[in-house]
């Protein structure tokens, strides 16, 4: 086939809309920049401040390691407890929010439910149970409690719309009751999804147990804020090593759950 | 192939039987309104014997063997099985009369992730509660009968495998012994064949067809390849645009039947 020389045909036509879209972006950013007195000169005397800080964390001081366990083993036990009940109740009201196995009903209060779970920051709703039932660590629980149902209930809810309807078709084919379609013909193949749901989620809890302690509801947080506002950097930087050390023990245990389960 | 037990003189039997198994009676599904799928269908299934459907695609073959167990909800009709009108059951009476219609399907739907044990256990869920059913408390008899079927079914070796892990000609056999494990008074069967090379299609007929002189069961099968219905059927109903268009022996359907089935002719030379 001979090339048509001469002709003007365009591969790629150029787009009107996504270079002015591209145009105005930048014209903001520069705006954005200087409306927030955005300054290399502010930059670096910023770099300044922040290479002093980090010279005073070190070395880390574990002379306090009572006070920085106690706080530790409080924080997993509310990051644990929390994705147990979590779990718990986000399971069944995930099968209750997928639209593929439950009328209209029932979907829309369940998905309403995690809807409201997911949408305040977990140290917001902290203060708020902090109110209702005081300072410690039940505050902890329930905070992140909430925050695992609206996560975990949506991860959820996607795992079981997307299964496959045939195998559920065929169970239900058999007379089973519902539950035992559920437990056959869904929980098989949403089970391993779950498992990294819920030590993704398990993950998350124990990050964020660390911080509902600044508002006052358990575990180490607290002491964190503390330690800062007393400038204590040495013993600040002893508790973010601690955690990040129980964060990385976190990781190992999940690749060892998931073995276990076979994923 | 294992001997059938016993002889069946199904084959004269299909017009004029005493009671028949199961009876259609106006079954019509419009899943748009004004738009039937099947069109009043009537007919009736005598207590033993294959009866194949064919008809094109779309016409509502697998509507019509799902409006039987009711997996598709019939628009208006009867389906009178073991003196019920199953259209007018309720959930709870619905899935015991379930329990006696097994069901065969077109891409097998094991459950992947259970062990072929598993899966054919699932076709014992109608009779023990979700809660033994979850913990795998069978009876050992519902045990026993699993893996004797598995050795009819020639899977002995295969029982604690994953249903993933079996070639489609295995997968489907799982399929067969699940609806086996029901004890089935009916076997419906829907395209059981279509996704299978032609030895193991005809591997998979047969064994239906040594099954359910075995057990005295009626099965009901759709299909697309004629010459299977031909080999392995006592009955042929022929279905063309929601409507019965033939109903009689295999060696009564001519190429003037088939033209009227699918329509067209160039494809018949």
């Amino acid at each position: 086939m001979a090339a048509r020389t001469g002709s003007n045909r365009v591969a790629f036509p150029p787009s009107w809309t996504a270079r002015v879209a591209w145009l105005v972006f930048g014209i903001y950013f520069v705006y954005a920049a200087s409306h927030l007195e955005l300054t290399p000169a502010r930059f670096f005397s910023g770099l300044e401040h922040g290479a002093k800080f980090v010279a005073r964390l070190f070395p880390p001081d574990f002379h306090r390691w009572e006070l920085l366990a106690k706080g530790m083993i409080e924080s997993l036990q509310i990051a644990v407890l929390a994705s147990a009940l979590g779990v718990l109740i986000a399971a069944p009201l995930a099968l209750c929010a997928a639209r593929n196995l439950m009328p209209a009903w029932a979907t829309w209060p369940a998905r309403a439910v995690m809807v409201v779970c997911r949408s305040f920051h977990p140290v917001i709703v902290a203060i708020l149970f902090v109110k209702a039932v005081g300072f410690g660590a039940l505050a902890g629980i329930l905070a992140l409690t909430v925050a695992s149902v609206g996560f975990l209930g949506k991860l959820m809810t996607e795992a079981i719309e997307e299964i496959s309807l045939k195998q559920v078709e065929a169970v239900r084919a058999t007379g089973a009751p519902f539950i035992s379609v559920v437990s056959y013909a869904v929980v098989p193949q949403v089970f391993s999804r779950f498992v990294g749901f819920v030590s993704y989620e398990t993950d998350a809890n124990l990050r964020n147990s660390t911080m509902v302690g600044i508002v006052g509801a358990g575990g180490i947080g607290g002491t964190l804020f503390s330690a800062f506002q007393r400038f204590d950097y040495d013993f600040v930087c002893a508790i973010v090593l601690t955690i990040i050390v129980l964060i990385m023990i976190g990781e190992i245990l999940t690749l060892r759950i998931k073995k276990v389960f076979g994923i | 192939m294992q001997p059938a037990a016993t002889a069946v003189p199904a084959t004269a039997a299909t017009a004029a039987s005493p009671a028949p198994a199961l009876v259609l009676r106006g079954l019509t599904k419009e899943y748009v309104t004004g738009k039937p799928v099947l069109r009043g269908i009537d007919l009736e299934f005598a207590a033993r014997g294959i009866t194949a459907v064919i008809g094109p695609s779309g016409t509502g073959k697998s509507t019509l063997i799902r409006c039987i167990n009711r997996l598709v909800e019939p628009t208006s009709g009867q389906v009178i099985f073991d003196g019920h009108d199953l259209v007018a059951l309720n959930r709870a009476e619905l899935r015991t009369a379930r329990r006696r219609i097994g069901m065969v399907f077109q891409e097998y739907n094991l459950v992947e992730r259970l062990s072929v044990m598993e899966n054919l256990l699932s076709g014992r869920l109608g009779y023990i509660s979700p809660f033994k059913a979850w913990l795998r408390r069978y009876p050992q008899r519902d045990i026993e009968r699993a893996f004797d079927l598995l050795e009819t079914v020639g899977l002995s070796a295969h029982a604690h495998s994953r249903a993933d892990s079996l070639s489609g000609g295995q997968r489907q056999r799982v399929g067969i012994a699940r609806a086996m494990m029901q004890e089935p008074r009916l076997l419906l069967a829907d395209e059981p064949t279509s996704s299978l090379d032609p030895k193991t299609s005809v591997e998979i007929m047969a064994l239906m067809q040594t099954l359910s002189g075995m057990h005295g069961f009626p099965v009901i099968i759709n299909i697309h390849n004629v010459e299977l219905a031909r080999r392995f059927a006592d009955r042929v109903v022929g279905m063309t645009g929601g409507r019965v268009v033939f109903d009689g022996s295999p060696d009564a359907i001519t190429e003037e039947h088939l033209k009227s089935i699918y329509g067209g002719e160039d494809w018949l030379e």
